[in-house]
């Protein structure tokens, strides 16, 4: 990259930010405030509470039933944006993805993203370098499971 | 030409007019300083982030629509498209929502939409649905309160003005449809006759509408037809008198010119009390008589993101003459509107429009007077009961022209007074008027949440004004229209807010945001869309001819669409895109708008497909876009189609190209 394109990437990077933290019509960290004159103080905290640890996923010989159940995932709600080679589309190639990141880390950033754009650095990261926020796609804890799995194919 | 001194006097009358207008006890105070007290600001100030207490769903009038706003607050926080045709959401222009609004005249892209109706369960607002009328071309429309659209429409035949519409029985078995002009019915040759024979030819109706409690669909489960008359607003009996429904009704002159005169002649006209649970039984027992009633009934699939027309040729009607007491009429004075019913269902209310005084019916009375006969004669074979007989009571000196009355949980009544432009609070038990306040200016109906059912949740009561005049900054000759919140929680009235409304507002129904709230659809499960041209993913989009028609499967995600590159379509073809939203989060739509395409945007929500048809006039390539703002690429959300001239030989093409990617 020139460094030439620099200060103007670093401009896009804070109007990124601004639309994601706040217009541009995407939710707020833990939902919007509930009852009418609820404080939304609560939401506006950096808590990481209820992201999944290490502790949540077990991981054993690659189980084939689940890598199809990931694939066919894969195929409705992610491969818009990610290749299953090396390279970014949209956000980045999944080839050798479980070996540059945490099982827990990609759960999070499938089931968490809110959280993630938050308080983790290497989502931060993700962010500055791709521009797009990583889409909530409304997957269960079992379909980011199954989607892990068919990385770990990859 | 008409003569100076002809003209003098019309200038004189207005006036005159307006001197009245503006100089009527209800109009006293005349600036805002002397009606609003201090503290009005924090009562219906909702801080920034937090959300108002109550839904309103406001007539949207000669708009067609129906306007959500907050209560407190005022904000307007939607507009639904029911009737007519919007833009902004493709609603009437995409290929899937076009047959929601066919009627048997056609596709009717307007409609003059008045009184909302929520839904109920034990004659309570459940927050499920909102019914609402098409006056013009006969029809109801209910919106889903999960999705805030347009989930079911149904053509009524046989009416002719759908204004004493769309009244809902305590548990929603039915809404009802009464017919304001009476015309001639059956086949063409009774139809074509001549208006001066309306006493002999024409009919009223009123409808029962059945909403299948499952699925929403409406069908027309019987028609009563009645005496050439204009019906004008409805409500449910409830508690003591369930299973009865009481109309208003005037021109019972059966005056078929210059109604302003000729329907204002009697002393009273009235208020047609209908047994409906014994309607629905001769209707069960086939006691009915299938006539002549075509009619659509359209509906939207959740399941493949489209509506679907069901055409009925005929309609069950009952004849009152044939089937004694299911019909009676109440002598109620100078030409009603309102007719509305007490919390407890005892006490009906008629608001006579040109009457200076409230009578209220009691139920109690009325089975009384059914009981031992007790009426002054019949109309066109229908018993009138005696007016004393069925009367608790009148109301004296209210004020002038009252219009609509609701109601709150302490016994009290709140009428609107078009022509002393006020509201007037009353005790239902005693009678005795308790307070009044003005109006600016000219108010039709009111609202209380709540007010119309069994157990109304009060603390607002808001004034649907008729006149705007010096209210807002004005916007030359065409002004805001204008509703005006009042607190009703202390003895007195109180004045908070004027806030503008969209259109005319008509009627306006009110729920706790609770209720509703928690049943918002956030986005459409893009697993369970059966769309026949979804794309469930990008490996499913794809272009196909077939004849002169092209379809395009395509996908749109955080910011692209795929494919975004189409060739080979020919100067000659039907153009057909098939956007199927692939986002899976809430408040993430996408827009589709082809330069060109006669016709709007697509507005498609997350896991939703949506059709587009365009049909190209020019060879080139054109291009394509996103239209609502969906991520800092945005901007480079788009795409271009290829159009060549019709004895083309460029193959069908459509692709996507990625510069770094291995796909």
């Amino acid at each position: 990259m020139s460094p030439k394109i620099l200060p103007g990437l670093a401009t896009l990077v804070v109007t990124a930010f601004l639309f994601a933290c706040g217009g541009g019509g995407e939710s707020k960290p833990a939902g919007p405030p509930g009852a009418s004159g609820e404080a939304p103080s609560a939401a506006l905290g950096k808590s990481t509470a209820g992201l999944i640890t290490a502790a949540d996923i077990s991981m054993g010989e690659i189980d084939q039933g689940m890598v199809e159940k990931g694939r066919g995932i894969y195929d409705v709600k992610c491969q818009a944006c990610h290749s299953t080679g090396p390279n970014r589309v949209v956000g980045p190639g999944w080839k050798g993805i479980t070996e540059r990141r945490k099982p827990e880390w990609i759960m999070n950033m499938m089931l968490n993203i809110d959280v993630m754009l938050e308080t983790d650095p290497e989502a931060q990261k993700g962010l500055e370098e791709c521009l797009v926020r990583m889409p909530n796609q409304g997957l269960s804890k079992d379909d980011g499971r199954q989607v892990l799995e068919f990385m770990r194919t990859l | 030409m008409k003569s100076p001194i002809k003209i003098a006097g019309a200038a004189l009358g207005i006036t005159a007019g307006l001197f009245l207008l503006m100089n009527s006890p209800g109009c006293r105070p005349t600036t805002t300083t002397t009606a609003v007290t201090g503290d009005a600001a924090s009562k219906v100030y909702v801080k920034p982030g937090t959300h108002d207490e109550f839904y309103n769903f406001v007539s949207g009038g000669f708009s067609g629509q129906l306007a959500i706003y907050g209560l407190p607050s005022g904000r307007l926080l939607r507009e639904v498209p029911v009737f007519s045709v919007d833009p902004e959401s493709g609603y009437g222009y995409s290929e899937e929502t076009k047959p929601m609004l066919m009627t048997t005249h056609g596709f009717i892209p307007w409609d003059d939409s008045h009184h909302p109706e929520l839904s109920q369960t034990n004659a309570v607002p459940d927050g499920r649905w909102c019914f609402i009328n098409g006056n013009n071309t006969p029809r109801i429309g209910l919106i889903d309160l999960g999705t805030f659209r347009t989930h079911s429409m149904i053509e009524i035949p046989n009416s002719a003005g759908n204004h004493s519409s769309p009244f809902s029985t305590p548990n929603t078995e039915y809404v009802i449809a009464g017919t304001r002009f009476s015309v001639p019915m059956g086949d063409d040759a009774s139809r074509d006759v001549s208006i001066k024979s309306y006493k002999e030819n024409f009919k009223g109706t009123v409808s029962f509408i059945k909403p299948e409690p499952e699925t929403g669909k409406m069908s027309i489960a019987f028609q009563i037809v009645t005496p050439p008359v204009n019906f004008d607003l409805a409500r449910t009996g409830k508690g003591v008198s369930d299973g009865w429904f009481f109309f208003s009704c005037y021109n019972t002159e059966q005056a078929y010119s210059l109604l302003e005169v000729n329907a204002s002649q009697r002393d009273k006209d009235f208020i047609m009390c209908v047994n409906w649970k014994l309607a629905e039984q001769l209707a069960k027992e086939g006691k009915g008589k299938k006539v002549a009633g075509k009619h659509y009934s359209n509906w939207w699939n959740h399941n493949t993101h489209t509506a679907e027309s069901t055409i009925y040729e005929e309609v069950l009607q009952l004849d009152p003459k044939d089937h004694p007491g299911l019909v009676y009429f109440m002598p109620c004075p100078k030409s009603p509107h309102g007719c509305d019913v007490n919390p407890t269902g005892e006490y009906i209310v008629g608001s006579g429009k040109l009457a200076a005084l409230i009578p209220v019916f009691s139920f109690k009375k009325i089975q009384e007077a059914i009981a031992k006969n007790d009426v002054e004669g019949d109309f066109a074979g229908i018993p009138v009961l005696k007016y004393e007989s069925v009367l608790h009571g009148e109301v004296k000196k209210p004020g002038l022209g009252p219009l609509h009355t609701e109601f709150d949980a302490n016994g009290n009544a709140y009428t609107s007074f078009f022509v002393s432009s006020e509201i007037v609070k009353w005790n239902v038990e005693k009678l005795e008027v308790v307070d009044r306040v003005p109006t600016y200016y000219s108010i039709g109906h009111l609202m209380v949440p709540g007010g119309n059912s069994a157990k109304p949740w009060g603390k607002y009561v808001v004034a649907y004004n008729k006149i705007t005049k010096d209210r807002y900054l004005p916007t030359g000759p065409e002004l805001t229209q204008s509703a005006q919140l009042y607190s009703i929680e202390g003895d007195k009235m109180e004045l908070l807010l004027d806030f503008p409304t969209t259109g005319e507002p008509h009627y306006a129904q009110a729920a706790p945001a609770d209720l509703i709230k928690p049943r918002e659809v956030k986005f459409f499960k893009i697993e369970e869309n059966q769309h026949p041209y979804v794309a469930k993913g990008e490996k499913e989009t794809r272009v196909e001819r077939k004849g002169k028609e092209v379809h395009i499967w395509m996908t749109t995600i955080r910011s692209h669409f795929s494919p975004d590159n189409i060739e080979g379509v020919k100067l000659g073809d039907e153009v057909y895109f098939h956007v199927t939203n692939l986002e899976q989060d809430w408040d993430v739509p996408h827009g589709f708008a082809m330069k060109g395409a006669a016709n709007a945007e697509l507005l498609i929500m997350p896991g939703e497909t949506q059709t587009l048809k365009w049909i190209p006039t020019k060879v080139g390539v054109q291009p394509f876009y996103c239209t609502d703002f969906c991520s800092a690429l945005h901007q480079e959300m788009q795409g271009y189609i290829r159009v060549s001239p019709a004895n083309s030989n460029v193959p069908l093409n459509a692709y996507t190209v990625s510069v770094d990617a291995e796909l």
